[in-house]
């Protein structure tokens, strides 16, 4: 055959092709007349069918529904390449399970740490630090303003011996510790490094993330100690000295948690996060750090609210926001840089105090929509925490669940297995529009600090949070055993977690001690040092570092910080 | 919108704890059923919830704790409240605040308590028929 | 009304709490007072009887300009030079709900535990302005207690300017660099009862411009054929009430008060001095050229015309006479005989009779 009579041939079978393709839309087009008509004839029951933020969901998805979409090769790709819509690892659990890392603390550090024994013991494979609000919002156990708060929602840790007493027996380099903090987080980072050096530990070899996202502070959960402009200096220091020192560990774990658990919709904690994580971005850039050499570290943690579908699409159209961000404005060139990793915390503000067995339930469904989201590590609450802090029995239920999940549901027998559903790549793609759209809206306020400034960010979830109490109260939004099949709920019929009273008077002496046997004056240097530190560009981590060696307090190290950077005056919002 | 008497309340999250979904609420359903709603922020401390309850003369102190130290908050703003003479205020309030706990603090004479799932309906309800005991027509 | 009828048991005893410097016998007679509760108007009586003292200042706006923040700003200084300090705070009532959320404490958060602050939120219950009338009466109460500052806070929409005028000596206008231009701020009414104006946020971009905008708006006023009248009575308030007057106002001193355009950052305090430099500055000004008696003038003569008004309509509304032929005259409107004209004129000869 001549090549003109194999063009010619090769183009009457691609008009062909056409042709099929046409006509099968067409019956396609003709079944869903057909089906939309039998669909209308047919009463529907009383439901709201929209997804918890309010999305309205359609009875059908169809192949017409992607027709209109993005190139799949150009926004689906493959997992573990650019744009990471199926998954930031080309393996994922086939290599590795998502890391089960239950987030514990408690009382004392000493009473921390043999939770963090049992939970290891159990099979968990990464610990994860709650501190107690005194600790969260910098102040020492026994400073005024703790009074009545000292280890009751979280592990006091006033300097580095607790840190110390927390991790002993255990190993840190080989165990990986998360810590949840965020105003005070630079200082309780150099009590862990510091710790870790008591140990014998390397700081290289140290594995683990601070959560360290101020940005979200000031928008969601409140627990700030410096201004804006200060706090994200800390932060960019920690980027720095990061790179160098600590390879392996995550300097900040951007969030979404607390916007959505503060009211936010499924778009506004996808948006608002990678905004916030933009910021951060740009912010290291513009202390002059090659965005590659930070870039790789920066990682996430989302919420996983109720609804299965949402979720999964969030975490996907999260990857892919935040790879095409970093590669085409901020010009990252190393594909760790694109790659977005995140864990995930199921929902606690979906869990119910009536008939707390069902959220066992609620967890069990959505830990499954963060493994089909692609979670890198996951935690499952505890049905008993709408009450108190977990008991031992409820904690290891919840781990349970992640177990049974893993080893005998099969979801992490393949990867992104719903990829190609029409209604999830549907959600993906308008899950990214919407987030773009607010991307734009947050631009045109001059970008994050102003928005927060303006309390655009807070009255947003505020309004977001009142619309979805409207539809709980109103009885359009079921929640079982709260507004609806509220047979059994009674009086709460399970044991509870009780704090004892006297330990922060435990904790108060112990510092009193701690303060009487340390070398006060080097404490007092090491302070001075450190004040002046912030006073010039001077990246301060080191500094810190010295002050946890000499054993000054949480609330001291904040003090001669707070000297120049003031503390932080909210302006509020509804 | 009635001539009825203005209910005055004071809507305050104590202690260090800054998750304020529930408190903003509670104050956005107060103010929609015809309260007016003295917002104090966060961060309060006792001292300053009961200095504004006296300044702004207020009938009703509701408290947000969900950090687990009601046990001491709320007896301690109930100590105040009665010190400065102002014991008539009813304090109530919710959060995250087991039922035995509710009911030990209500020995103290403080008011009913609510944890989560109530609806704003309730809470709303419960004000309005404690001011109407204390105000009989 | 007042010296026909003594005050109640329970005002007396109020009253010497009062007397005594009780905060929460203020706070009490605040409520009484907002409340209009039986006996009111003898208490602001008697406790009026003294006279004025205080300094009171007062901030309007827009919404959104950082009123509050300035305001606590303010009131930390002053508190600084050991003054005692009262404020007052208005947000708007839901005309929906009848309730209102007062979030203005918040930003006093670092003041209130100081013994030295009294801070009240009011709503303004229906009342069209930003203030209502017992917004006014409160301040007075708060002069009389002793307050050697009174601040008002004010919604900032409506009828406020003219409001806030007769509540307070020194009215400060607080705009920010997005309230719009000064056109806007002049279409408002705020060139007429402004003493100072503040640019608030004055770190935000077209802030520069917005008080250039304003400065020379200020100096086309003057400029005008105006210029012997001080620019603080622009709008002559005893004849925005009625077309005569009838009270003489005293002779005027020399020199006008030129109106500055300042500039602010409440979040850092930048520009907080000047503007209290400029409230001292207007305060002796206001002593030295006797204007300080003519707001007073007015302001009296304000609050008589309002509490008369008060009252005829109190009295009206309670007749049952009047009641009776109010529902009466609707129904007969609703069967077609009769006018509001007509009934009204029915009311008014039962009531005057």
């Amino acid at each position: 055959m001549s090549t003109i009579e194999k063009d010619l041939l090769g183009r009457a079978e691609l008009e062909q092709a056409v042709r099929d393709r046409d006509r099968e839309i067409a019956e396609l087009k003709a079944q869903l007349a057909e089906w939309e008509e039998s669909y209308d004839a047919i009463p529907k029951r009383d439901d709201l069918f929209t997804t918890v933020s309010g999305r309205e969901v359609r009875p059908l998805y169809t192949e017409l529904d992607r027709a209109e979409s993005d190139d799949h090769t150009d926004s689906l790709g493959v997992p573990g390449s650019y744009p990471f819509t199926r998954g930031p690892y080309p393996t994922m659990y086939r290599t590795r399970l998502w890391t089960m890392r239950q987030f514990a603390g408690f009382a004392t550090a000493e009473e921390t740490n043999e939770r963090y024994k049992y939970l290891l013991a159990h099979g968990q494979t990464g610990l994860s630090v709650a501190f107690d609000f005194p600790t969260l919002m910098g102040f020492d156990a026994d400073h005024p303003r703790s009074l009545g708060e000292v280890g009751v929602c979280g592990v006091a840790i006033s300097s580095l011996a607790d840190m110390e007493r927390l991790f002993e027996g255990i190993p840190l380099d080989q165990v990986s510790v998360s810590m949840t903090i965020n105003g005070p987080a630079i200082i309780l980072f150099c009590f862990y490094v510091a710790a870790a050096e008591k140990q014998g530990v390397d700081p290289s070899v140290l594995r683990g993330t601070v959560q360290n996202d101020i940005l979200k502070e000031y928008q969601a959960q409140h627990a700030w100690v410096f201004p804006p402009e200060p706090a994200l200096r800390l932060i960019v220091d920690m980027f720095e000295w990061c790179s160098e020192n600590t390879p392996k560990y995550n300097p900040i774990s951007i969030s979404g948690y607390h916007i959505r658990e503060a009211g936010s919709t499924a778009a506004e904690e996808l948006a608002f996060t990678l905004r916030n994580g933009f910021e951060y971005v740009e912010r290291g850039i513009a202390r002059g750090l090659d965005v590659d050499s930070f870039a790789p570290r920066l990682s996430f943690f989302f919420d996983i609210h109720n609804d299965f579908f949402e979720e999964i699409a969030k975490l996907r159209a999260a990857r892919r926001i935040w790879a095409r961000g970093m590669k085409e404005k901020y010009g990252a060139k190393n594909p760790d840089s694109w790659r977005l990793r995140t864990h995930c915390q199921t929902a606690g503000v979906t869990l119910t105090a009536q008939q707390p067995e069902n959220n066992i339930v609620r967890v069990a469904y959505q830990a499954m929509a963060a493994a089909l989201g692609g979670t890198q590590s996951l935690h499952t609450n505890s049905m008993d925490e709408t009450l108190s802090l977990p008991t031992e029995k409820a904690v290891r239920i919840a781990l349970r669940s992640q177990q049974v999940l893993a080893y005998e549901s099969g979801v992490a027998n393949t990867i992104d297995p719903l990829a190609g559903s029409f209604y999830v790549e549907q959600l993906t793609d308008e899950l990214e529009r919407d987030a773009l759209a607010l991307f734009e809206e947050i631009d045109g306020m001059g970008g994050v600090v102003p928005g927060i400034e303006e309390g655009w960010f807070q009255q947003e979830i505020a309004a977001s949070a009142m619309r979805q109490q409207r539809e709980v109260e109103s009885g359009d939004r079921v929640i079982v055993g709260v507004n609806r099949f509220t047979e059994g709920s009674g009086k709460l019929e399970i044991e509870t977690l009780k704090i004892d009273p006297a330990i922060e008077q435990r904790q108060v002496a112990k510092m009193a001690a701690m303060r009487e046997e340390r070398d006060a004056a080097a404490a007092d240097a090491a302070l001075t040092a450190l004040t002046e530190a912030c006073r010039t560009q001077e990246n301060v981590v080191p500094r810190i570092l010295d002050c946890a060696r000499a054993y000054c307090t949480l609330y001291e190290i904040r003090a001669a910080m707070e000297e120049v950077f003031g503390a932080y005056k909210e302006p509020v919002f509804f | 919108m009635t001539d009825e008497r203005k209910i005055r309340m004071i809507v305050a999250k104590p202690g260090l704890d800054g998750h304020d979904r529930g408190a903003k609420v509670i104050a956005s359903a107060f103010r929609d059923a015809g309260f007016e709603v003295i917002y104090t922020g966060l961060h309060q401390t006792p001292e300053m919830i009961v200095s504004a309850a006296i300044q702004e003369d207020v009938d009703v102190v509701a408290m947000s704790v969900l950090s687990g130290a009601h046990m001491t908050l709320f007896p301690r703003v109930k100590a105040l409240l009665d010190e400065a003479g102002a014991d008539h205020v009813l304090l109530t309030g919710g959060g995250i605040i087991p039922e035995e706990d509710v009911e030990a603090l209500m020995e103290q004479g403080i008011g009913r308590l609510f944890g989560p799932g109530t609806t704003t309906t309730t809470a709303i309800e419960y004000v309005k028929e404690w001011f109407a005991a204390q105000h009989p027509a | 009304m007042t010296d026909t009828l003594p005050l109640s048991p329970r005002h007396e005893q109020l009253l010497t709490r009062f007397r005594e410097g009780k905060p929460i016998a203020l706070a009490r007679a605040i409520s009484e007072v907002e409340d209009e509760r039986t006996g009111f108007q003898q208490l602001l009586h008697t406790v009026m009887a003294s006279g004025p003292h205080a300094m009171r200042v007062g901030f309007t706006g827009p919404p959104g300009a950082g009123k509050s923040s300035l305001v606590a700003s303010v009131a930390t200084s002053y508190r600084a030079d050991d003054e005692h300090v009262g404020v007052v705070a208005v947000d708007p009532t839901s005309p929906y709900s009848g309730g209102a959320l007062l979030g203005d404490r918040i930003r006093m958060n670092e003041i209130a535990t100081d013994p030295g602050i009294f801070i009240r939120s009011m709503a303004t219950r229906g009342s069209l302005g930003g203030l209502a009338t017992t917004t006014k009466e409160v301040v007075d109460l708060m002069d009389a207690f002793g307050f050697d500052r009174v601040l008002i806070e004010t919604v900032g929409v409506g009828q406020t300017e003219l409001e806030v005028t007769a509540a307070a000596d020194t009215v400060v206008v607080v705009l920010v660099p997005e309230s719009g231009d000064a056109i806007q701020a002049m279409k408002a009414g705020l060139m007429e009862i402004a003493d100072i104006f503040v640019v608030n946020k004055a770190d935000r971009p077209g802030s520069a411009r917005l008080v250039k905008e304003l400065r020379q708006a200020l100096h086309l006023r003057a400029g005008s054929a105006m210029r012997d009248i001080p620019a603080h009575h622009g709008v002559d308030l005893g004849a925005a009430l009625k077309k005569e007057r009838t009270t003489e106002a005293p002779a005027l001193e020399q020199g006008g008060w030129e109106i500055p355009v300042l500039t602010t950052n409440a979040l850092t305090n930048e520009g907080v001095d000047e503007l209290l430099e400029t409230i001292g500055r207007h305060r002796t000004w206001l002593e030295q050229s006797g204007h300080i008696e003519t707001r007073r003038r007015e302001r009296a003569e304000i609050r008589i015309r309002d509490v008369v008004d008060r009252e005829l309509r109190r009295v009206a509304w309670n007749s049952d006479v009047a009641r009776t032929l109010l529902d009466d005259g609707v129904d007969a409107i609703a069967g077609g005989a009769g006018t509001p004209y007509s009934v009204a004129n029915e009311i008014l000869a039962a009531l005057l009779r």
